[in-house]
């Protein structure tokens, strides 16, 4: 009994680090390359949204999630052509997509769910073979066996291999680190960049499509704050994608320490700090064993006007 | 004469962007322009400038709380937060001396407005200067925890039995319908006038006194100062307590001069489009108020259109602005800079 129980409280802290861990190694491809990414709140949002819509209007999650990772793609895209092409502050367009990424996901209900707040509900992936597999209908097996986390999954890992193990991540890494001698080496600067951000695109995309799956609809402002503290876990995760995804389990640990002692008597607005006082402790604790990219937040400009 | 080209372009480039773009959302969404714009000409009257004024308000607050943070060098992205502490604290001490005589108790309640947000800000730059944690991150974050925070102290204790609000206070500001008639009903009040003095304060505070110079020291660059004498992190905090004192006066406009009491939410963005205030004012305390307007009437006209299309393609329009500005200030540079060099 009581190890149902722990089963169930294992399944829903990885339910809840899942769109963290996609966006935190989101994170992690593009500020290597040397772009900050606050723009991954942005693209959390659009990805459940695309996500939301492709399935409404296919009746299939798979086109969903394809949708997401397109959304996700469109947004950091916005993102990469300000800050790598326009060569704007990093800071100032992650912000300004957010700002768009939540005008346009509202205006967005109105038009096509006729609401302020939510959208039709939409079904999610539900794979037939979780019936064949022992365990598949528990809790714990159903988060294990989905399809979108086995994507997740299989996604960290190969960010982490392409970065540590490909003479393209070496490359990238070194955008990130220092670009003039990325340049010297043959590679194209911007090019490497756009790679990183887009790829955070595909990556925050997906985590967004696992935020609609989970509620079976898109919400007003879903995300939640999640891309913010996604960049925190990538912090402390050393700018690496395990250490951000192993980070990101503590804070889907604090969520759901939060979810679970709703109803105990705590007050709910209390609770509901949590993650973010946790993050700005975890932050403090961590700081000075963490060290960013070297050239993370500079824009790129060989012909250096500004300093 | 290329001069002054260069340094409207950014700003106009920007306008002209939105402008397009909000025509071509409106026409895919099957509203013809000529219905558009009848409608916001004809609704905009003195009742909608009122409107605007009062958004101005709100945004002249939190766009100098942005920019004098940025003078210091860091992004304050909490004046959302601040605001909502600031304005609590303004409504609980308006109704604890409620029964005061009224010029004290107002303006106690705007001094605790003031020192609500300022403390609140103070937070992100005490983390700063003495453990070097990310502003933005931190500021962030704290928008959250007010929230939070403020919904809480609501509903165990404040707030009145079925609403989200609390008591009234006694002290308010007049509003300027009193004495421009036009403008009845609409929510513009004489907070208005404490938003240009702090526009002058902050002008006269950045220019004309040693500590903002220290402060605009820093923010060119921590070694400089440093070799100079200045202590960084001391002018990161008053930054930070500046900045915070300065959302938090958008008490005064809600709070004091609008609803006579304080309501759960109200702030709804304002802290977000202070920092597209900042931008686009460069960073000039004295740009701040014109580039408030421009946003103040956005917002308005957002209302104004909303039978026909959805209001929040503002949003999209506000954040288009932003990201055409940045570039093109960018590229404006460049430009200046190539000239001087040759």
């Amino acid at each position: 009994m009581e190890l149902a129980l722990l089963f169930s409280v294992l399944a829903q802290m990885l339910r809840i680090s899942v769109p963290y861990a996609l966006a935190a190694a989101g994170g992690v491809l593009s500020e290597r390359s040397g772009v900050v990414n606050i723009a991954l709140e942005g693209i959390l949002l659009n990805g459940a949204f695309f996500a939301v819509v492709g399935t409404h209007y296919s009746g299939s999650p798979y086109v969903g999630i394809l949708c997401a990772m397109l959304g996700g793609l469109i947004t950091a895209a916005l993102h990469a052509l300000i800050t790598v092409t326009g060569k704007a502050d990093q800071i100032v367009s992650g912000l300004a997509v957010n700002i768009i990424a939540y005008g346009f996901t509202r205006a967005g209900l109105r038009v096509l769910f006729q609401s302020a707040s939510n959208s039709a509900r939409i079904p999610a992936p539900e794979p037939g073979y979780l019936r064949l597999i022992p365990g598949g209908e528990t809790p714990l097996g159903a988060v294990l066996l989905d399809p979108l986390f086995l994507l997740a999954v299989f996604l960290l890992l190969a960010s982490l291999w392409f970065l540590k193990r490909t003479g393209l991540g070496l490359a990238l890494r070194t955008a990130g680190e220092h670009p003039e001698a990325a340049h010297s080496a043959g590679f194209s600067v911007p090019r490497l960049r756009w790679l990183g951000v887009l790829a955070s695109g595909v990556l925050g995309g997906l985590g967004g499509a696992w935020l609609a799956f989970v509620q079976h609809s898109f919400t007003d402002q879903m995300s939640g704050g999640r891309g913010y503290i996604a960049l925190a876990a990538m912090i402390v995760g050393k700018w690496h994608p395990l250490g951000a995804g192993a980070a990101c389990l503590l804070f889907g640990a604090a969520e759901t320490l939060q979810i679970r002692l709703q109803g105990s008597g705590a007050p709910t607005q209390l609770l509901q700090m949590l993650p973010f006082a946790l993050t700005i402790l975890v932050l403090v604790v961590w700081v000075g064993r963490s060290v960013a990219p070297a050239a993370v937040g500079k824009p790129y400009d060989p012909e250096r006007i500004d300093s | 004469m290329r001069r002054i080209v260069y340094q409207i372009m950014p700003l106009s480039v920007a306008l002209v962007a939105a402008l397009l773009l909000g025509a071509a959302i409106s026409v895919a969404l099957g509203v013809p322009l000529d219905r558009l714009l009848h409608t916001l000409s004809s609704r905009f009257g003195a009742y909608a400038w009122g409107q605007v004024l009062f958004n101005a308000t709100f945004l002249t607050f939190t766009g100098l709380s942005v920019a004098i943070v940025f003078r210091a060098g860091l992004f304050n992205i909490g004046a959302e937060g601040q605001a909502v502490v600031g304005s609590l604290a303004c409504a609980l001490v308006g109704i604890a001396t409620g029964s005061w005589p009224l010029g004290l108790s107002l303006l106690l309640a705007i001094c605790a407005g003031f020192l609500g947000g300022g403390l609140w800000g103070l937070v992100p730059g005490a983390l700063k200067a003495r453990f070097g944690t990310h502003e933005v991150i931190n500021t962030i974050m704290l928008n959250f925890i007010a929230i939070a925070g403020s919904n809480f102290l609501m509903v165990r204790f404040f707030a009145l039995p079925e609403t989200v609000r609390t008591a009234d206070v006694a002290a308010r500001l007049p509003r300027l319908d009193l004495w421009l008639g036009a403008m009845k009903g609409s929510a513009a009040n004489a907070s208005l006038g404490l938003a240009l003095l702090a526009v002058v304060a902050c002008f006269w505070f950045l220019h004309h006194t040693p500590a903002g110079l220290k402060l605009r020291a820093v923010g060119q660059g921590l070694r400089q100062a440093r070799t100079v004498g200045i202590r960084p992190g001391r002018q990161i905090m008053l930054a930070f307590f500046l900045g915070g004192g300065l959302a938090g006066l958008v008490g005064t406009n809600f709070v004091l001069g609008y609803k006579h009491y304080y309501e759960d939410g109200f702030t709804g963005g304002i802290g977000f489009l202070g920092i597209a205030v900042a931008l686009l004012a460069r960073n000039e305390p004295l740009a701040v108020f014109p580039a408030a307007l421009l946003f103040g009437c956005l917002s308005q006209a957002g209302l104004t259109i909303n039978t026909l299309l959805p209001r929040e393609i503002v949003e999209i329009l506000t954040g288009v602005i932003l990201l055409v500005f940045v570039v093109t200030e960018r590229i404006k540079q460049r430009q200046l800079s190539l000239q001087g060099r040759a």
